[in-house]
Formats: structure tokens, C-alpha cells, sequence
């Protein structure tokens, strides 16, 4: 079921007209850039080292995502880093470095937590794993933070258990003072709660609020460090509270609706989003997950 | 005589600004007579008279819980954003840049004296950032010259309040400012444009007289764990459970729809449906707040 649900991410996304998307380069803080337009975020960390994404996209949109990071540096790719085994994360894992190293022997490292590659070499008995072993990462971490240095600042990726999925990573660019965060905060749309994939509404709140200790805003709530989201705009720690606002406060009260024991139909009946919805849009799917989420923990 | 005459009308013509053009530097202290209680000792809890509010906006305001501001301490130093930051502690200093090669205006500069906030009002006709940038407290604000009114559009705004006790503003929306100076007074009209929590356009008004004297020293806010609380914890009221919401319409002899809010009873007409009302005989709470931390305000309950 997982892989099925996979493949057809990827079926979906290589289906939308790619030739369309604008990738639009956004100076963050220090050495990092924010490539937004394509719908998910790639972060981008450059220097004398080399370079460093967060988020590949699909495979079709590499020479456009190359041509944004040649725009910013003529170095080789060495680093990739997989925030979780969301399709469209991944799927440039393979011919993004083939384009950016084409003329230099280069191998790249691709991070991933372990459950993002457990998931992707995962395989019903007999069959291919839907994502071919070319996407996989080939450095996986399986403690909750990962130390290394690159382009001459830490760069430090923590795993946040059980949050979006079971394998998100969040990683801080220490010098420049940038978080990416993945898919665990969007700003202006509700999060996915990947059940099938090992995630859960508390995990994501979490996540959340170690993404909050992690922040230090630099005057009254503002700039400081930055978050790149997996996707929209940039934000600060600011937005990210209101997000964790957001989610606690949902988590509370459909809570409180399945200990009055309400089925997920009256849950989604009593409406207890609506005051969200205007900001974060259609909540069906997030609405289940977090009642799912909620009534499988006993 | 004659080319004296043209030099000297020269000299004048291009003494004048090429558009009108009002000067708005100086120190400006605030009037409070507008809105007083809201703005001084501070809103009642479920007051949202006066505040073209959705239902969504309603019920985010129902589960607001005050001590959020103190149990999150993320919220302790949070400036008011440049839609509310004219209307409390709005002691303001205004200066301008002026493009030495050309004269030309490029920007105005507002210090405020709360939370030390700065807000800068390009007037050189840059256009406004892209989706993707960052929102502020501030917002990105470009201002055009109306006759001698000075228009603002600002958008980018971070989330905040349109009142201080939990009417959400969105960060979709936009503030639209009409400044209007007369003599050595200020008048500014705001108007908050909100797809997420307003029916339509909310407009307000605030008021400063230029006050060469004023010192606006320095605002300083430290964050603190002031309430024990575990992490993560976010007060809030469940639906149907706060327990508030009635104290306003019974302490003002109010009816509990009215202080609900909504387009509908903004206007005069709204008063048919109310025939009932009968106000109190006197006044007997934030009757006449005329200082900043409510001295002179009327409190007997």
C-alpha cells in the first residue's frame, strides 16, 4: 500500500507540465538560498567547498534547479540531503549530481535518516522497490543528530521521530543561522500527516517545538534565524509559533471530540478547524490524519 | 531688471516639490480620544463591536486565552505590527531620506517609542517583494502622494491581532494609510483589507499633535519564564468553554449579538434590531481614561 501510494506520487508529479515551473532564487542569510517556485523548497548552501541541496525535486526539473545553483556557484555538488521520502524531496537524487558533475569525478553523499531509505528499498516479497536504488541515499543516519561541516560552517541535522513521516530530518546551517525544515512546517497550508509513512500529529508538535528552541529571533520576535518551510515563503521563529499554535490547539480539541466519543464524520461535522481553514485551506486529509493519529495512540 | 525678475520666479517654482508633497518629520505624540479603553487600559475580553469579523475570526477570538502571552514566551516581546502600532503607545518619530543628486524624496522613517519598532515608507516607487519573501511586524510599506494626503500600501505583515484580546489579523492581509497633516496635526486612516477574517474592509482613525519636546527613550524587552507551564503548552479555551464571554455585555448593559461583531453592526441601522437595548444610567467602567496606564479611569468593577 505504501509503495503503491508512492509510485503514484510519482506518476502524479512527473504527469504535471514541468516546462512551466519558474525557479526563483531567494537570498536567505549567509551562504543559503532558498529556490522556491516548483511547489516544495530547495535550500541551498554554497561556498568555497562546493555545494550543498536540501530537496532535489522531480527528476524532470534538475537542469532547472541546476541552472538556479550555477547561478550561485561553478562548484561541484557534494552534498544532498533527503528530509523525507516525500516523492517530489528525492527525485532529482540521481540526475542532478550526473548534470552539476558532469565534468568532474565527483561522488556525491546523499543524507537521509535510515527509515527514509528502509522505505524505499522496502519491497513487497517478489517484487522491484518502487524507488529504483539510483534514488536512494547513500549515507543514512540513524542517531538523532548528525553532525558535519561544509563551505567552513556546521552543519548539523537532527531526525524528528515520528513527525511528517518517521524519517524527517530538519537541518541547521549553524554560521548562516538558517534552519530547513522540510515538510514538518508549511506556513500557509496545513500540514500532511503522513500516517502510512510513520507520522503523527504529536510527533509533528514535536518537531515543532524543538524547531522553536532551535530559533533565536535577533529583535522583539524577528529575523534572527530564518526557516526555509517545505514550502511557501521564508519565515522566522514568529510564524513557526503561530504554526505550533495552530497545531496544538487543533490536537486539543479533536482530542476532546473523540473522548466524547465523536466518530471521525462527526469530527469533521463539528468542524473544529474552521476557524483555520480561511488561513490554511482544505482540511479533509489533515483533519482524518489528526484523528487517526489521535485515537490509534492508546 | 527683467532677468532679475525670471530668476527670482525661477528660484521659487523650483523651490516647490515636483508633486505635492507634505513634510511629516518630527516628534508626534498620540491623542487617545478615539477608541480609548481599547487603546489604553487595553480591550475586554469577547469585545468585538465596531469589527467587520467573520465567523472564523469569531472563533479564534473565543478561544483566546490571555495568559498566552505570558506562558509562551514567544509572544512576551511581540511588537504590535504596523496595523495596530498606530493605536497604543504610538509616541512616533519621523524622519525622512531625501536623494542629494536629485531632491527627490525617496523614503520616510517612523521610530516608534513601543518595542523600539522601525517601519521605513519607500516613496521612490520600488515595487513590493515576491511571494516568497519574509513577512515582518512592520510589513513592506510604498506610499504615493494623493493632493497633499499620502497614501501607503503595506503588505507582508506577519500574523497578528486587529485587538488585543484575540481578533486575529491575518498575514494575507493588506493596510492601506491615509496620511493627513494640518498644521501641527496628524490624522491617519487605516484601512485593513483581510480575505481570511473580515467581510470587508475594516477602517479606523488615530490622531497626533507634533510635539517638539518629546523624548522617546528606550522600550527594552526581555523574555522570562513567567508561569510554570510545561513546554509546548499553548493556552487556549476549547469551543463552548470560555467562560468570558458574556462578561462584557453584562458589565456595559450591552446585548450579547452586539459585542459578537460583524459587518451588520457597524451601522446605524443596526440599531432596529436592537430596540430592547436600554443603557446603563451612568457610567461606571474606563469612563474617562484620558492617561496611559489608566489614571483617571472610572473602575468600579
Amino acid at each position: 500500500m505504501k509503495t503503491l501510494l508512492l509510485a503514484l506520487a510519482l506518476a502524479g508529479l512527473q504527469n504535471q507540465n514541468l516546462d512551466r515551473v519558474e525557479i526563483q532564487t531567494i537570498p536567505v542569510q549567509g551562504n543559503v538560498y532558498m529556490l522556491a517556485g516548483a511547489g516544495s523548497n530547495t535550500t541551498v548552501q554554497v561556498g568555497n567547498d562546493g555545494v550543498l541541496v536540501v530537496y532535489t525535486q522531480v527528476e524532470q526539473l534538475a537542469p532547472k534547479v541546476l541552472a538556479a545553483i550555477r547561478k550561485l556557484s561553478d562548484k561541484p555538488l557534494i552534498w544532498i540531503v533527503n528530509t523525507s521520502i516525500d516523492a517530489d524531496h528525492f527525485g532529482g537524487n540521481d540526475a542532478l549530481p550526473k548534470l552539476a558533475n558532469a565534468a568532474v569525478r565527483q561522488n556525491v553523499r546523499i543524507v537521509a535518516q535510515q527509515n527514509v531509505l528502509n522505505r524505499m528499498s522496502s519491497a513487497p516479497r517478489g517484487a522491484e522497490p518502487i524507488v529504483p536504488d539510483k534514488l536512494w541515499p547513500n549515507d543514512e543516519y540513524f542517531v538523532p543528530q548528525k553532525d558535519m561541516s561544509f563551505n567552513g560552517e556546521a552543519v548539523v541535522i537532527n531526525h524528528m521521530p515520528a513527525a511528517h513521516t518517521d524519517g524527517d530530518s530538519i537541518v541547521f546551517f549553524r554560521s548562516s543561522n538558517v534552519l530547513s525544515v522540510g515538510n514538518i512546517f508549511t506556513p500557509d497550508r496545513y500540514p500532511v500527516i503522513d500516517l502510512q509513512n510513520g507520522g503523527s500529529v504529536q510527533g509533528l508538535i514535536n518537531a515543532l517545538n524543538r524547531i522553536l528552541q532551535i530559533t533565536v529571533p535577533l529583535k522583539y520576535q524577528e529575523g534572527g534565524t530564518y526557516v526555509i518551510p517545505g514550502q511557501g515563503r521564508v519565515c522566522d521563529e514568529a510564524d513557526v509559533v503561530e504554526f505550533r499554535d495552530m497545531m496544538t490547539i487543533i490536537r486539543d480539541r479533536v482530542q476532546d471530540l473523540i473522548k466524547k466519543g465523536m466518530t471521525v464524520e462527526q469530527v469533521r461535522a463539528a468542524r473544529p478547524t474552521r476557524d483555520y481553514d480561511t488561513e490554511y485551506g482544505p482540511n479533509d486529509a489533515f483533519l482524518e490524519a489528526v484523528y487517526k493519529s489521535l485515537s490509534s495512540k492508546k | 531688471m527683467n532677468r532679475i525678475c525670471l530668476v527670482a520666479v525661477l528660484a521659487l517654482i523650483m523651490a516647490k516639490p515636483a508633486l505635492a508633497q507634505v513634510d511629516f518629520t518630527g516628534e508626534w505624540a498620540p491623542l487617545y480620544h478615539e477608541d480609548s479603553p481599547e487603546r489604553l487600559p487595553g480591550p475586554e475580553l469577547a469585545d468585538y463591536l465596531e469589527l467587520p469579523i467573520n465567523d472564523a475570526a469569531r472563533m479564534r477570538a473565543d478561544s483566546w486565552e490571555a495568559d498566552r502571552i505570558s506562558v509562551v514566551m514567544e509572544y512576551q516581546c511581540r511588537p504590535h505590527a504596523a496595523d495596530y502600532a498606530m493605536r497604543g503607545l504610538g509616541n512616533i518619530r519621523i524622519w525622512r531620506d531625501i536623494d542629494q543628486a536629485s531632491q527627490r524624496l525617496v523614503a520616510f522613517h517612523l521610530h516608534f517609542l513601543a518595542w523600539d519598532s522601525e517601519r521605513t515608507i519607500y516613496m521612490d516607487g520600488r515595487p513590493h517583494p515576491g511571494e516568497f519573501a519574509p513577512h515582518t511586524w512592520q510589513g513592506f510599506s510604498t506610499g504615493v502622494w494623493e493632493g497633499n494626503m499620502l497614501t501607503i500600501t503595506t503588505t507582508h505583515l506577519k500574523e497578528n491581532y486587529m485587538r488585543r484580546n484575540g481578533v486575529p489579523r491575518s498575514d494575507k492581509a493588506k493596510l492601506t494609510e491615509h496620511w493627513m497633516r494640518h498644521a501641527d496635526w496628524l490624522t491617519v486612516v487605516t484601512v485593513i483589507e483581510d480575505p481570511a477574517f473580515l467581510t470587508e474592509p475594516l477602517v479606523r482613525s488615530d490622531n497626533w499633535y507634533l510635539d517638539p519636546g518629546q523624548a522617546i527613550g528606550v522600550f527594552g524587552c526581555e523574555t522570562a519564564p513567567e508561569v510554570p507551564a510545561p513546554e509546548g503548552t499553548v493556552p487556549h479555551w476549547l469551543p463552548d468553554k470560555n467562560p468570558n464571554l458574556h462578561e462584557f455585555a453584562n458589565w456595559y448593559g450591552l446585548p450579547f449579538e452586539a459585542t459578537r461583531g460583524g459587518a451588520e453592526t457597524l451601522y446605524p441601522e443596526y440599531r432596529s434590531k436592537i430596540r430592547d437595548y436600554k443603557p446603563p444610567a451612568q457610567c461606571t467602567r474606563y469612563c474617562a481614561c484620558l492617561t496611559l496606564l489608566g489614571g483617571g479611569c472610572n473602575i468600579t468593577r
